[in-house]
């Protein structure tokens, strides 16, 4: 088992690693969204308060999930990069970054969409809503501190502690609806007791959270691959690699 | 159908949320894919040209 985690930790078996377990990841996503979208959009009940305008929740919350899960993955990993000095960890953490931005601004611009008919608003300088676009600023400002800086090491370790301060955050994004007088409702699903949603509603979104969550390691994996072919590009099992393969 | 793709007058809202969601997340396959077969494309220019001079 240590051995296994200790292989990952070099760019060449990581890259086979991943090559492998992409075709698998790629086809679970495709079931789990297929599912989830039939589920979410055709089985799922109107909802008596706001309609059709629900159905919005299957996209706009799991991006708002991953957002945050992106950017813890990217500070642990960064964080790792940083002590032990591990080139795969700052792969890793380069790799989640604008996966994690991608997520973020998913999340604002289904979130504006869905405040419009509700709210009456696009944006409103809300808690939960400010919180959440400093997040996009902080993968924002990863990519750009790491673009800025020449030599690979120090960007990683610049990075790694730009991504560290900024988890504070997380817990502020999360907590805001119950700190905050916020006009973004609470929490529906992640309470102590049951869930505030009909299971109707809830399987499905709990499908396309998972289908997110496999998207995400997948398209990690993909991102990390190229990472590997950029910096080991004149490494000799690469070059073997790719004189094999042929392709 | 065309009450399912009207969405209870919400049909702008729900459909380009949905859509957006498709073009992010297929963009995000489809970048590091083509990015995956510069790099490849790339190093074997270069060994090719090695071979060549040897």
């Amino acid at each position: 088992m240590w051995s296994f985690f200790h292989r990952l930790a070099s760019p060449k078996h990581f890259y086979r690693f991943a090559t492998r377990l992409i075709p698998w990841l790629g086809w679970s996503t495709l079931l789990l969204f297929v599912v989830g979208l039939y589920l979410g959009l055709f089985v799922a009940p109107t909802d008596y308060q706001q309609g059709e305008s629900y159905r919005i929740i299957y996209i706009h919350v799991p991006a708002a999930w991953m957002s945050m899960f992106v950017y813890m993955v990217m500070a642990t990993a960064g964080g790792i990069g940083l002590i032990w000095k591990m080139k795969m960890a700052d792969i890793i953490a380069s790799s989640a970054a604008p996966l994690g931005a991608a997520f973020t601004i998913l999340a604002l611009a289904t979130g504006s969409l869905w405040g419009k008919p509700m709210w009456g608003t696009w944006w409103i300088w809300d808690a939960r809503l400010t919180s959440e676009l400093i997040l996009l600023f902080l993968y924002l400002g990863f990519i750009a501190l790491q673009s800025a800086i020449e030599d690979r090491r120090t960007a990683a370790n610049a990075c790694a502690v730009l991504a560290l301060v900024g988890v504070v955050n997380i817990p502020i994004i999360h907590y805001s609806v119950e700190w905050w007088n916020t006009l973004h409702q609470g929490a529906t699903v992640t309470r102590f007791d049951k869930p505030a949603m009909a299971t109707s509603m809830l399987i499905p979104l709990l499908t396309m959270f998972l289908a997110f969550k496999l998207y995400f390691g997948m398209t990690l994996l993909m991102r990390a691959r190229v990472e590997i072919l950029e910096r080991e590009r004149d490494t000799t099992w690469m070059k073997d690699m790719i004189m094999e393969s042929g392709k | 159908m065309s009450e399912f793709f009207h969405m209870g007058g919400y049909a702008l809202y729900v459909w380009l949320s949905y859509g957006l969601a498709l073009v992010i997340l297929v963009g995000n396959i489809i970048l590091p894919m083509q990015r995956r077969k510069q790099h490849i494309a790339m190093i074997k220019r270069r060994l090719r040209r090695a071979q060549d001079e040897k």
